[in-house]
């Protein structure tokens, strides 16, 4: 699905990736609006150690570079810690073009491959989408054995006493490994779930169809 | 026929100066009628009673006052008393406030105000009545050289002023490069959209309007005379000639584009499809309401703008500065391509985007909405292949090589200004004895230092970007548009009506003998005195503003209403023949000859400092404000601009025993501040060969300093006076002391 979608995306814009980012990322119709003055760059606590600045990322839309930025790992090193938004002198929101950008490479089926944040990302969600709550126990241990069973040992024990004390305070409980809190109306959830993918679905759909 | 002396004891001068024996020393030593002291000298009730003396008759009538009180350039207006010489005694910024208190400072600080009233008494009677030459007549009429829209523009607003305008125009018709253009830039708010050029309508508002003349297909075959009645003789390329006469005279003679020719590297010439922006503007012109087109038919799908083409560039032949509009040009005519069809892909490859003004802000930000792509590159080259072009450039955000394929690129080059001869090249080529001006002369001026205005950057002919806009060094005669300096055609056109407001300042004040700025309302103006003339012609050729002819027999001629009272000539007379009436050798020789020098056993220095009237003593003033203390050996005399010190003045002080002699003037150089653009340089050029006076009478080199001052270097003015008491306590006192 997520190729055929991407293909279409790709078919419909030809060469245009600002207007393809326009159209379909998250505050995306800002992109054009940067005056590439660096500003956001410049603040960014992160920015030198990514591959590309707030900035750059916006300059190679631009310059249709379609493939790199939507594989590009620097979106998913954002904070949102919102010094760019902050500072940006012609008023975009940085912060959120990001996340939009994170999410339309993710839906393209292009997400960097093993990028930490983006693993994290999923598996919050699939862990919410079970019972309508996080399992804190669960998802704490998925995070920890997410790069093998060994590495995942190593991190818990170096861990241990924060989750006895967790546990003291009442802040974690063991019983939680066990199914654990869901909310009220599961299904209802569910539900809702379902129409907002849908909805989302059809919102794609429409961009992805012929002129 | 009285000199009135008038003490005030005010703003706490009677509390630190004993004005018992200040008085008697104006009267006994500075041989003054008398001398009054008051304890509020600029209250109405001191200035009345000071204008009750002048007001008497015979022989008790004040004709001449000595204002001991604050700076000269404090209460200017109270102390204004029309005609009647005044000389101005600083004993407050001058002396109480840059002087510690205490009982050990007294002496030295007495002695200052006590040689500061010996001064000003034997200014004052140098001094003399300055009244207007006579020679002055007033024109309401200005001649508008130049039909474009800054022309245009300046003639109405002169018309809508209740003056005359007469627009001379080389070309058979009205317009201007402006002519030429499809849309202009929007001048209002939202600032969005291209709009109508504006000049069908100028040109009609010019047509209709009784109180300006025009003159098409015509040039200008010689201007002469100065502000107030210029004499010109224009000639017709179709008609017979014209002589008129103008009060002032306002140049508007626009810009020339840069010649593409000089950037082979981006095709130009190669490829019909390479263009420049005017160009642009006849395809668009062409393509009326329908889609810009190229030269071959095909109907432009993807056009790249090249900014800076040839321009802030150090390469050999291009320009080195901004021209001010093509950003915003490439803007509104990336529109012309958007707003006909949104799916025109147009790149701008800038190095930087300037686009001044809020106007131009938005207006970029427009075209953003619009999807006009900004790539921030550095074009190396325009390849032609076959049908297409590839633009190659470095990408400098990306930080690499980068190209694209275009149907148009057009090219940002840049304005060239329509200046006419530069006279000083023509100098240069006048000493090897070849002379050869290229450009045609625009004024021919029959002036003797050459037929055009002198040239500031880049062939500009402005004299001062910021202080002094539209004024040039031609008095009466102003620059506006793109002339002056690089500009956009609203800037243009409120350049039109700054020029025109300045010419008409120069109507009213040359119709009444009345100095330009900076002096303005100074009715004094140089004479000289014809039996010690030596026909060296300095005077001529160091007078910044060509005020100087000469006559037929080779004596100087001085253009009263052209000059601007700078002094400059009087200081470069070797025989000191050359004076004002209320300034000259002896006003400033007097003064520095009141000064009591003390005999060597007394170890008290005496330093002479001449400073700028324009910004090293307002610095001194200020300094003295911020109660800066300065030495008490210190004696400033302020003169019109350092251009004005004669040498000999620095010759009688080191030899009647002042110890060091300090002089401030503006900033020199291809970035002066100087009021009067080359007198402060004169001033530097001539002190360079002081030192041949001083190894001549044995004294050191470093008695004599010469400082560049700005009115902002409050504290290093004082600073500079301290460095010369370092000095003298170095070397020693001077050995010419009586
Ligand atoms: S919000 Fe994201 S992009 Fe913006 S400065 Fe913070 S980390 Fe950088
Ligand atoms: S601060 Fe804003 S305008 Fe400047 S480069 Fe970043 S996004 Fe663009
Ligand atoms: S040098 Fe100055 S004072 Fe002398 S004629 Fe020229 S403008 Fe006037
Ligand atoms: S500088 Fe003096 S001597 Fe020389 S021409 Fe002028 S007035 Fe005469």
């Amino acid at each position: 699905m997520t190729t055929a979608v991407n293909q279409a995306m790709v078919e419909k814009y030809k060469g245009n990736f600002l207007k393809e980012v326009t159209d379909n990322v998250e505050e995306g119709n800002w992109v054009k609006m940067c005056m590439q003055c660096g500003v956001c760059s410049g603040s960014c606590p992160l920015g030198p150690h990514w591959d590309h600045p707030p900035q750059e990322l916006f300059m190679m839309i631009r310059a249709n570079k379609r493939e790199e930025v939507l594989s590009s790992t620097s979106m998913w090193m954002c904070t949102s810690c919102y010094n760019c938004v902050a500072r940006c002198p012609r008023g975009l929101p940085i912060t959120h073009i990001m996340h939009g950008l994170a999410h339309y490479g993710k839906r393209m089926g292009m997400k960097p491959k093993n990028q930490p944040t983006e693993k994290f990302g999923q598996m919050f969600w699939d862990n919410l989408i079970k019972k309508g709550r996080v399992n804190e126990l669960k998802l704490g241990l998925g995070l920890y054995f997410k790069d093998g069973f060994a590495e995942g040992v190593k991190v818990s024990m170096g861990k241990q006493k924060l989750g006895l004390n967790m546990m003291k305070a009442k802040r974690m409980s063991p019983m939680e490994m066990l199914g654990g809190h869901g909310v009220k109306d599961l299904s209802g959830f569910h539900a809702m779930l379902k129409k907002a993918e849908e909805l989302e679905a059809a919102r794609v759909g429409a961009n992805t169809d012929a002129k | 026929m009285k000199i009135g002396g008038y003490l005030c004891t005010g703003c706490g001068i009677g509390d630190r100066l004993d004005t018992k024996s200040l008085e008697s020393v104006a009267v006994r030593e500075g041989r003054i009628g008398f001398c009054k002291t008051h304890d509020f000298l600029c209250s109405q009730a001191g200035v009345d009673m000071i204008k009750a003396d002048m007001a008497l008759e015979g022989d008790d009538q004040v004709t001449k006052a000595v204002i001991m009180a604050c700076s000269r350039r404090a209460k200017t207006e109270s102390f204004n008393f029309g005609a009647v010489p005044v000389s101005r005694v600083n004993l407050r910024e001058g002396v109480i406030w840059i002087r510690p208190e205490g009982s050990e400072h007294d002496e030295t600080t007495q002695e200052m105000a006590a040689d500061y009233i010996r001064m000003g008494c034997a200014e004052v009677k140098a001094m003399h009545q300055a009244d207007a030459s006579g020679e002055q007549s007033k024109n309401n009429h200005i001649m508008v050289v130049g039909g474009g829209i800054t022309g245009m523009t300046a003639a109405l607003e002169a018309s809508k002023a209740g003056y005359y305008a007469s627009i001379i125009e080389k070309s058979d018709r009205l317009g201007g490069v402006m002519g030429q253009l499809k849309q202009r830039q929007p001048e209002h708010s939202p600032f969005q959209n291209p709009q109508d050029t504006g000049v069908a309508a100028l040109i009609a508002a010019v047509e209709a309007d009784d109180k300006i003349t025009v003159y098409l297909s015509s040039t200008i075959a010689k201007t002469a005379g100065a502000p107030g009645r210029f004499e010109v003789d224009i000639a017709s390329t179709v008609g017979a000639g014209t002589h008129a006469e103008f009060g002032a005279i306002v140049q508007a003679t626009g810009f020339t584009p840069y010649d593409a020719n000089n950037l082979p590297e981006f095709s130009y010439g190669k490829s019909p499809n390479v263009v420049t922006q005017l160009e642009l503007e006849a395809l668009a012109r062409a393509a009326g309401d329908g889609p810009i087109k190229r030269a071959d038919g095909k109907v432009v799908e993807n056009v790249v703008f090249v900014q800076c083409a040839g321009q802030r560039s150090t390469k050999e032949g291009h320009l080195s500065y901004c021209s001010g509009h093509c950003c915003a040009t490439s803007i509104k005519q990336a529109m012309y391509f958007k707003d006909s069809n949104p799916d025109i892909e147009t790149t701008v490859l800038f190095d930087d985007i300037r686009t001044p003004g809020a106007g131009g802000e938005n207006f970029y930000r427009s075209a953003q909405d619009k999807f006009v792509t900004f790539r921030k590159g550095k074009v190396s080259t325009v390849d032609v292949k076959g049908n297409e072009l590839q633009v190659n450039f470095k990408d400098l955000i990306l930080d690499e090589d980068a190209h694209m394929g275009a149907d148009l690129v057009v090219l940002a080059t840049g304005m060239l200004p329509n200046s006419g001869t530069d006279i000083d090249t023509m100098k240069d080529k006048d000493a090897s004895g070849e002379v050869k001006v290229s450009v045609e002369s625009i004024l021919n001026l029959n002036y003797r230092q050459g037929p055009d205005m002198p040239q500031l950057v880049n062939g500009f002919t402005d004299s001062h970007f910021i202080c002094f806009p539209y004024e040039t060094r031609r008095t009466g005669i102003y620059s506006a548009g793109p002339v002056r300096r690089p500009m956009d055609a609203a800037q243009a056109q409120t350049d039109a009506m700054g020029a025109v407001m300045k010419a008409i300042q120069a109507i009213e004040n040359s119709a009444i003998g009345r100095a330009a700025h900076p002096r303005s309302g100074d009715l004094s103006f140089p004479s000289f005195r014809k039996e010690g003339c030596t026909q060296c012609k300095r005077c001529t050729v160091e007078c910044p503003f060509g005020a100087i002819d000469e006559d037929a027999k080779g004596y100087p001629q001085y253009n009263e209403a052209r000059c601007r009272r700078c002094g400059t000539c009087m200081g470069a007379c070797p025989v000191q023949v050359i004076s004002f009436k209320n300034y000259s050798i002896e006003t400033v020789g007097a003064q520095l000859k009141a000064v009591d020098v003390p005999d060597e056993f007394q170890e008290k220095p005496r330093i002479l400092v001449l400073a700028c009237e324009n910004d090293a003593y307002p610095a001194l003033d200020m300094a003295a404000m911020k109660r800066n203390e300065s030495s008490a050996f210190i004696r400033v005399i302020p003169v019109r601009c350092l251009g004005s010190t004669n040498t000999i003045w620095i010759k009688d002080a080191l030899g009647s025993g002042y110890d060091g002699v300090v002089m401030m003037g503006c900033k020199k150089g291809a970035d002066y501040q100087c009021h009067f653009v080359k007198g402060s340089e004169m001033a530097h050029v001539r002190m360079a060969k002081i030192g041949d006076t001083l190894s001549t009478m044995n004294l050191e080199a470093d008695r004599v300093a010469v400082h560049e001052v700005a009115i902002t270097d409050i504290d290093r003015a004082p600073k500079l006076l301290d460095e010369m008491v370092a000095v003298i306590n170095r070397v020693g006192l001077s050995p010419f002391k009586f």
